[in-house]
Parts: C-alpha cells; structure tokens; sequence
C-alpha cells in the first residue's frame, strides 16, 4: 500500500493528513512528531495557558473523522532523510519508508548560546516549555526577557498580570518593531509601560550570571539586571537539520513552488507551514517563509491535494496559491489583529484612531497597500482583506 | 444530512476569521462583535463551515452532523 509520511504534528501536519483524505488519498498515513502530544494550538501557550495552566484536552485541535486511521508516532524525532532511497531515520536509529513525504517540522526558537549558567533560562514553542515557564512565575518573580516581537511582548503581559517584575531587553526601537512598525510599536510600547513593564531598548545581553542558576543578565552597555528567571525569545529557525545532504534549498526553510511541491526533490514532497518557503501571489516575485497562524492550514490544505494528484499520476493544480496572510496578538485589553504583509511596508499610514489606543494603519509599498494592523478595531479591517484579496 | 453549528462564545474573541470562510453563517456587527446567522446548515455548506471552524484561532467552532 501506498504510504505518507509526515514530519511534523504540528497544525500543518494535521491539515496536511485530512487534506490527503478529502481528496482522495486512501493509502497509509503516519505523522512522526517529536513531542508527546497530538497537535496542539500553540498561541494560548504565551497567553491563557501560560496565566491558567495548561489542559492539554482544550489545547488539542478536534481532528476531522477522515484522519481517525492515520498512525501517529510521537515522541519520534526525524534525524534524517534521503529523498532518493525514499527513507527517513529517528533518534532511536530506525529508519521508515515513505512513497511520498510531508515536511511540516516547523520551527525552532533561536539559541545564540549566551554565556551563563542554563538554569532558569527559558524558550518558549513547546507546552513543555509554557509548563516549566510558568511554575517560575510566581508573583514577585523578577523576569528578564531578551527579544520584543510578539512572543515577549505576549509573555510580558501575562507575566504581569501574575504579579511578576518585567524587564524587555531588546535591540529594537519599539516592540514588535518588525510587523508594526514605529509607530504602532510605540502605541504599544505605552501600553506595556502603563502596565509597569520596563523596557531596554537598542540594547542585548552579552552574559548571565549566577552559579547553579540564573541570577541576572549582562547587558552590551555594562549595565546589568536581576533575574529569577529569563526567557529568551528572539526569532526562531526553521527546523530542516534532518534534510541535509538532499540537495534541496534549505537556505531558508524549504524552497517549494506554489503547489507546495518541493523544487528539486528526487520523491514526491510538499512542504507546509511555518517551514515551506514559497511565493504568494498576492506578494509575488519573492519566496518567503511566513510564520503565521493560518498559513499551516492555508498550506496543509494544498500541499495535500498535491501530493495526492501526485499519487495518482496526475499534475498538481497550478493556480497561483494566494493565501491571506493573517496574525493576532492580544496583550492585556489590546486586540492586535493584521491582514497582508505589514512588515514589507515602506509607508505607514494612521487611518482612524490614535496609536495608544483604538487604531487602523495602512501599510503601503510603493504606494499601493500591502497590508493592514488594527488595535482593537477588528470590523474596521474587514474591507481592507477584500482589498489586498483583490491584488 | 445537515450539519449543526455551535460557537462557544466562552471562547470566541471576536476575531472575525470564520466570517470570511462562512459569510452567509458567521458575520461581525459594528461593534465587531461575533452574530450567528444560522445554527443548522446543509451539506452543501459542509466546505465553508469546516474551512470556518479550521481558522478559527481559538477552536470555538464546534459542528455535528445531524
């Protein structure tokens, strides 16, 4: 029998499976992830889950009936592949056939092996790094966190809405400096600091201190903080170690065309999610790889019906794939919600409402709109999507 | 058969993502408060209301078929 396998089982890894399904892929399919658990929704993991605890039966995703007999072998990390030989090896040295092979291995958070002890420094991607982080935040808690994009502002707010001492270290000029923007980034920034956030900007940390344990953090200027606990959370790194040696593009997650089909592969291979570097039509003549939540299922959902015309003999639909790029953040009573490209911007134009506050800004390049954030303003942004869906 | 929609507004933070998969089932007020049309579709919606429950960032969208 045919058989798919999926690195990955993560949402991408999930909608992937139930797309092969929902067009006619009847084979066999086995998703290999590296955590314990089945797929899982991650935003809550710096947010509520992180504030209330963690109650794995609510952050599982209810999985479609079509999947009910896929296999899934988890705790399995992938080590490696070889597209021609059509196998892939887990840690424990086993190796596993495939006739066709998904990437959904996602990402990484980004370790630049600040020197220090290790105990009391954090990442946070996985629920058993929200499960360790949240038993340091107790109130009182001094934490210092390195990186201001959404993770550290997101984790800010919940770290001090349980009585925690926050300090952001940052090489930014605002927060989320990258998909906001200045100034969006400042009104932000007002937000925490009415929350009692402090923030170093334009500034890293070269080392930290303690013995057995975290006591503090170095900063570039000399000066340095007290720290119960750190979390670093500056960017992340797309997970593709296991396929070097293939002779793919991995120079930045995996190169695919718009059907999510991996250029060069020797196997049948889509890539999905936060790992699949690919061109949008909406922002065309550049691949890029786009973190964002809905882009897994956007992606799951095409690469699964490719690999199954692929299956078949057939020749993946190539219409231009054209999905809407989307993230949210909520930090403290603040609704950040954006559609499109922000972050290509080379224009930002406050539209309605004030930065501290209620807000629309349109993002243009060129002159022509790109992309759109609004704080607290989610119906105001509804034609702005018709628009950017229309090119 | 038909396919019984229920949206946990324990859950639901309004996003509006539903409302773009499913417009003639899940649309924002002016407020940009979450309104449920309709609670019971065909199955001719079937792609429209799972697409709507699959990017719902929270998982508030429940479906049964009835």
């Amino acid at each position: 029998m045919t058989t798919v396998v999926i690195v990955g089982a993560g949402l991408g890894g999930l909608r992937a499976a139930e797309s092969l399904r929902a067009n006619g892929f009847v084979g066999e399919i086995t998703v290999i992830g590296d955590e314990p658990h089945m797929p899982y929704n991650r935003p809550p993991l710096s947010k509520e889950a992180l504030k209330s605890g963690l109650d794995m039966s609510t952050l599982e995703f209810r999985r479609k009936a079509s999947v009910a007999d896929v296999t899934w072998q988890l705790g399995s990390a992938v080590v490696a592949c070889d597209l021609s030989a059509r196998t892939i090896t887990l840690a424990d040295g086993s190796i596993v056939g495939f006739d066709a092979l998904v990437a959904a291995s996602g990402i990484r958070p980004r370790d630049f092996n600040i020197p220090g002890p290790r105990n009391g420094r954090h990442f946070l991607r996985a629920a058993a790094d929200a499960h360790a982080l949240r038993e340091q935040l107790v109130p009182g808690a001094r934490i210092v966190i390195l990186g201001s994009g959404f993770i550290g502002c997101e984790v800010a707010a919940t770290a001090r809405q349980l009585g925690c001492e926050v300090d952001i270290v940052t090489l930014d000029p605002v927060p989320m400096y990258r998909p906001l923007g200045t100034i969006l980034g400042a009104g932000m920034q007002a937000h925490h600091e009415e929350h009692g956030v402090r923030f170093h900007f334009g500034r890293s940390i070269t080392e930290f201190t303690g013995h057995d344990r975290v006591t503090g953090a170095v900063l570039d200027d000399d000066s340095s903080l007290e720290a119960d606990v750190v979390l670093e959370a500056v960017g992340s790194v797309p997970n593709t170690q296991w396929l070097a040696g293939n002779n793919i593009d991995l120079s930045d997650g995996i190169l695919t065309d718009s059907s999510l089909r991996v250029v060069g592969s020797p196997a049948p291979f889509v890539a999905v999610g936060d790992v699949a570097r690919y061109e949008n039509a909406l922002f065309p003549g550049v691949a890029r790889r786009i973190e964002h939540w809905n882009l897994p299922t956007d992606t799951g959902k095409r690469a699964g019906a490719t690999l199954a015309t692929l299956l078949t003999g057939g020749q993946p639909d190539q219409t231009p794939f054209a999905p809407m790029p989307s993230f949210w953040s909520d930090q403290y009573h603040c609704k950040v919600q954006s559609f499109g490209l922000p972050g290509i911007a080379d224009e930002i134009v406050i539209v309605g409402g004030e930065p501290s506050g209620e807000c629309v800004a349109e993002y243009r390049r060129d002159g022509a709109l790109v992309g759109v954030i609004g704080i607290n303003s989610t119906s105001a942004l509804v034609p702005y999507r018709t628009a950017l869906m229309a090119g | 058969m038909s396919i019984k929609i229920d949206v946990d507004m324990t859950k639901c933070q309004h996003y509006g993502q539903c409302c773009f998969e499913a417009p003639t089932v899940f649309e924002l007020d002016a407020d940009g408060k979450l309104n449920v049309l309709t609670h019971e579709v065909d199955e001719d919606m079937r792609e429209a209301v799972e697409a709507a429950a699959d990017v719902c960032p929270m998982q508030a969208i429940t479906l049964t078929d009835i």
